[in-house]
């Protein structure tokens, strides 16, 4: 198949394209949702993406916060943002960060007004911001202009066999032709963890992604009480036959094909040493890792399930693929490609890899995905640890 | 092509995934070798639905799973060939 040079997304002032167009109200913290999502009840074509943080965090826990709101905000499937605290002087941290892509972005405090004049006045600057990006236009873009992430849930053997692979097949056609690819998931690399270190490109990588990957480990080790076999493998995990987190780790591996990665980077880091693979920092749970991927700029998002995950994303669409059979039949509604022919050798990988580049393109062109036209909006901030 | 009802990744793994609804005792099953596009076949002991994964091999405690030719697990109670590999018969390594 030739692979198509283009698609049609959104310019942004900083030279990035979305494949969504979103007007977001995103509060800072959690005693401001209620603020949003009146907000976006008033006023059409503006999404608020709530959330449960935001007070009294410190240290590394916060700079994660901030470094998710921004990055959320930056991300080029949003057109525009308001921001809403409690506070002026976090709101504004964030509003000035989001500042810097030139995109229209607004900040309001609650304390000393209160709810009711507050969701007033942010009605009129929100309908401003919606009725000026709905004129907005899609442009042809470059493929390079797509930044897909990967992460796969619920999976089961039918995962690493076919609908993981189909991703790894994706990455090998696409990686040559300048887009940008996010795996995460540190703790379901446990097992293969040596082979992907191997996949850095260049020592520092290696090097970043053994130290990220023993910190988690460490992590685990103090904490667990005796050991993880009831998270990992989950319960969905091993009803699909998946019986060690080394069997997962290894087909979860299958999602980067036969690419390195060029870098590693933090929770919700923005990549920046050009195109390429990289690898984040993340919790394997879909919601957290998704939400994480999407606040590090990335625009679309690949997702193999097996048993039948359902998660969606408020601004990174979500595409779903699976290879079990029972799954594309019994969750039809949530599966956007079905690559079960793989097991029944009725499909080769490259055949399947060529469907989901298509099915891609569309999603980024502006078809809705399952998890869009469903409603999920799953918006989950990780936390470090708890709050002062 | 016979139809395929068990996937083996790697030739040297000592396990095969059922990728039919389910496969039955003491069925004639078509194996497929990813790595290599050979063909084995095995017969069954037991019922194995979809996804779970079967020995090809007598394997005995202590001994190590072998899948996408990798290290997945250890072996905690002996398992005939043809019969039903998963949590009751194989652990972690790691925890």
């Amino acid at each position: 198949m030739e692979i198509p040079k283009s698609f049609l997304g959104y310019k942004r002032e900083n030279g990035r394209a979305g494949t969504r167009n979103h007007v977001i109200i995103l509060p800072v913290d959690d005693i401001s949702n209620a603020c949003a999502e009146a907000v976006a009840n008033n006023i059409k074509g503006t999404i608020a993406l709530p959330h449960s943080y935001g007070r009294l965090q410190f240290g590394a826990d916060l700079e994660l916060h901030f470094r998710t709101m921004i990055g959320t905000g930056k991300n080029p499937n949003v057109a525009a943002v308001i921001v809403i605290g409690i506070e002026p002087k976090w709101t504004k941290r964030i509003v000035d960060a989001i500042a810097t892509t030139g995109k229209p972005v607004e900040g309001f405090s609650i304390e000393g007004v209160g709810d009711i004049d507050t969701i007033a006045k942010v009605s009129k600057k929100a309908q401003e911001f919606s009725m000026w990006a709905s004129e907005k236009q899609r442009e042809e873009c470059p493929l390079s202009d797509l930044w897909i992430s990967v992460k796969c849930g619920e999976s089961d053997t039918t995962s690493g066999l076919a609908s993981n692979p189909t991703v790894g097949n994706l990455m090998d056609k696409l990686e040559p032709l300048g887009v940008h690819l996010c795996f995460g998931e540190t703790s379901e690399l446990t097992g293969a963890e040596t082979v992907c270190e191997k996949r850095g490109k260049t020592p520092e990588a290696q090097a970043k992604f053994k130290k990220t990957w023993n910190d988690y480990n460490d992590f685990i080790l103090k904490e667990a009480t005796d050991d993880l076999s009831e998270s990992q493998p989950t319960a969905g995990n091993i009803a699909g036959g998946l019986t060690t987190i080394e069997e997962k780790a290894f087909g979860n591996f299958q999602k980067i094909g036969g690419c390195q990665f060029i870098d590693v980077l933090e929770p919700a880091e923005e990549p920046t040493k050009g195109p390429g693979l990289y690898f984040m920092d993340t919790s394997s749970a879909a919601a957290e890792c998704v939400t994480l991927q999407a606040a590090g700029g990335f625009n679309i998002h690949l997702f193999p399930t097996g048993q039948g995950n359902i998660i969606g994303n408020p601004i990174e669409p979500v595409i779903k693929l699976t290879a079990n059979p029972l799954t594309a039949k019994t969750m039809s509604e949530h599966i956007d490609v079905d690559v079960s022919k793989i097991l029944s050798r009725e499909m080769n990988l490259s055949q399947a890899g060529d469907e989901l580049i298509q099915s891609t393109i569309r999603v980024a062109n502006g078809r809705l995905t399952c998890a869009e036209a469903l409603g999920h909006k799953e918006f989950v901030m990780t936390k470090l640890y708890r709050s002062a | 092509m016979t139809s395929t009802d068990i996937i083996i990744h790697d030739e040297k793994d000592n396990v095969g995934v059922v990728v039919i609804e389910e496969i039955t005792p003491n069925q004639d099953c078509n194996c497929w070798i990813m790595e290599n596009d050979k063909s084995v076949k095995i017969q069954s002991k037991n019922q194995i639905p979809l996804g779970h994964k079967i020995a090809m091999v007598d394997l005995n405690e202590g001994d190590t799973i072998l899948k996408y030719g990798h290290d997945i697990g250890k072996v905690v109670k002996s398992i005939k060939k043809g019969e039903h590999v998963h949590v009751h018969n194989v652990k972690t390594k790691k925890w």
